[in-house]
């Protein structure tokens, strides 16, 4: 598995990190030399077997549904607190529509 | 008076027989942290002010004659990856740095109406992400053992405090050894209970699939009370497990006549050096105390580092979308757009590891690897989880190294990461399955660095856990 500098520029777009000209090759080969170790998954035979997305257990079919009751929810006060620009009931941010 | 050592019922003890108060341990307690934290920087925060309200509070019911909790007036920490109502958490990362919550984890919650007094936050790395604390935005911890050492990660500074005494016990997070590691390197228990055991509920997602809260304490006996208080259905964590709760306490003081033992032949093929002749030992006296010890194999256990990896950083990479410069307290200032917004924050808020992991995670699940890395990684656990599922129907225990070596030098491994990430491999397969583990001291090294044996149970076998372990710590204190 050979990682490109074009490959780790695409990937940081994708996950929305901006990334400074030393981290890139950095990155190419950290990430290279992690994922070629990661490579050796495919000796494993797994044919058939079921993905596993979640740790299952023995349990009733609703053992995790909660009451239906109605809480108090947490407010918008609360829940913009910690926001660095906001107004009441809602986020600042800048421009969205880039045109 | 100095409570550097005391144990949760020499504090039950004292406060029910007059002796102290809980205003008194807490004030000592602080204390005693302030002036030897400076070494090991385990404490990020100390909460002063809430943890003699809460002393308080303890002891006027203790004056009333009202039952105060199993918990009353023990020093307790909480890893800053633990959400505290109005005490800032900051994940140990830069982009969270003024970040005060809104409400309390369930953990947290239960441990305050036991009657625990939450002394402060601890340091660890940033976003639990990785094996040494030296990935933290605020330093790194170091190892009260020996200072040179770093504490093990990522709960590093949960463990530290506990071996210090700056706290009697504390709360760290594991997602692939996160507890354990930490908890051998620093001479510790440390436990990592059933997947769902504790509510997750105020534990910022690293790996939701993969993330426990657990207890850190010098005692077994210490770490099972704390668990009991922490576990149990709660309806704000839907994968949070409605099984009962035992009292553990009740699996102590126990022989181990007929316990059936396996001992996994893949985490002894290099067996060599003091931490594995350690370990040895340690069987040795399991089967000395009557346990029926057998070898038994683990087959895919070679394959659960790279699984691991692949799945621990591709749920990273979706948790952590939402540090985006809107909702949590920093954003960059150089941004005209909000996609620059976005990607500016991030790039420069995040530190070098959890950059590494966003990255693995967005690759491992972009389009023309999914199925290569993502859904291989996904089958791979299947069948770890296959392996233990087959291997407890024959055996009521496994023991194993925690970690291959001891603690290691600040700096040591800090230039290679996929070196850092091989230093998990005996913790991250116990993860996967979601079984309980934990860490329990068995010794150490001629250097003096403590050792963990590692104990690994059936899915909710708490007891049985605590069973082996406390037997063994009786043995050999």
């Amino acid at each position: 598995m050979s990682l490109t500098e074009e490959d780790v520029r695409y990937v940081a777009t994708l996950a929305n990190l901006n990334l400074s000209a030393e981290e890139i090759p950095q990155l190419v080969r950290n990430l290279g030399e992690i994922l070629a170790h990661m490579d050796r998954l495919s000796e494993i035979a797994t044919e058939g077997v079921e993905p596993m997305a979640q740790v299952l257990y023995d349990a009733p079919e609703t053992a995790t549904l909660r009451d239906d009751v109605v809480r108090t929810p947490l407010g918008s006060e609360a829940a913009l607190q910690n926001a660095p620009l906001s107004a009441p009931g809602y986020f600042k941010v800048p421009l969205v529509i880039e045109r | 008076m100095q409570f550097e050592n005391f144990t949760i019922a020499e504090i039950q003890q004292g406060l029910r027989a007059r002796s102290f108060t809980a205003a008194e341990i807490t004030r000592a307690t602080l204390h005693f942290a302030e002036a030897h934290n400076p070494a090991t920087n385990a404490y990020l925060l100390l909460s002063p002010e809430r943890a003699i309200a809460q002393a308080e509070a303890v002891d006027r019911k203790l004056a009333q004659g009202e039952d105060p909790g199993p918990l009353a007036g023990v020093p307790v920490a909480v890893k800053d990856v633990i959400l505290t109502k109005g005490l800032r958490t900051t994940c140990a990362s830069k982009l969270l740095e003024h970040f005060i919550p809104p409400y309390d984890a369930t953990a947290v919650i239960r441990l305050e109406q036991a009657g625990g007094v939450i002394i402060g936050k601890t340091n660890c790395d940033e976003f639990a992400m990785g094996s040494s604390n030296e990935n933290s935005a605020f330093g790194p911890v170091r190892n009260p053992v020996a200072l040179d050492r770093v504490p093990g990660g990522s709960s590093g500074g949960s463990a530290a405090v506990v071996a210090q005494g700056t706290a009697t016990v504390s709360l760290g997070s594991d997602t692939g050894g996160s507890i354990r590691q930490p908890a051998s390197f620093c001479g510790v228990v440390g436990v990592t209970p059933t997947y769902g055991r504790v509510s997750r509920y105020g534990l910022v997602a690293f790996a939701s699939s993969l993330d426990h809260i657990g207890p850190f304490a010098r005692t077994v006996r210490d770490a099972a009370i704390l668990l009991e208080v922490i576990s149990g259905a709660d309806p704000l964590d839907s994968t949070s497990a409605a099984a009962p709760v035992p009292h553990y306490a009740d699996s102590l003081d126990r022989n181990l006549k007929g316990v059936r033992l396996g001992i996994p032949k893949e985490y002894f093929k290099d067996a060599t050096g003091e931490t594995a002749a350690l370990v040895l030992r340690a069987i040795e006296v399991l089967r000395e105390e009557g346990c029926d010890v057998r070898e038994i194999s683990l087959p895919s256990t070679d394959y659960a580092i790279d699984c691991y990896y692949v799945l621990s950083t591709a749920e990273a990479s979706s948790n952590l979308a939402r540090y985006d410069g809107v909702r949590y307290t920093v954003r960059s200032p150089h941004s005209d757009t909000l996609s620059h917004m976005f990607s500016n924050t991030r790039g420069e808020s995040f530190g070098a590891e959890v950059k590494r992991r966003i990255m693995l995670g967005t690759y491992v699940l972009s389009h023309g690897y999914y199925d290569a890395y993502y859904k291989k990684a996904q089958q791979v656990r299947s069948l770890i989880t296959q392996d233990f599922k087959r291997a407890f129907e024959e055996v009521d225990a496994i023991v194993a190294p925690v970690s291959p070596f001891p603690a290691f030098r600040l700096g040591e491994k800090l230039d290679d990461p996929l070196q850092m990430y091989l230093s998990d491999i005996y913790t991250v397969t116990g993860s996967l399955a979601g079984i309980p583990c934990m860490s329990v001291p068995c010794g150490r090294t001629g250097d003096n660095l403590p050792v963990g044996l590692q104990i690994l149970c059936n899915h909710f076998d708490e007891a049985g856990m605590f069973r082996i372990a406390d037997a063994f710590e009786r043995v050999v204190r």
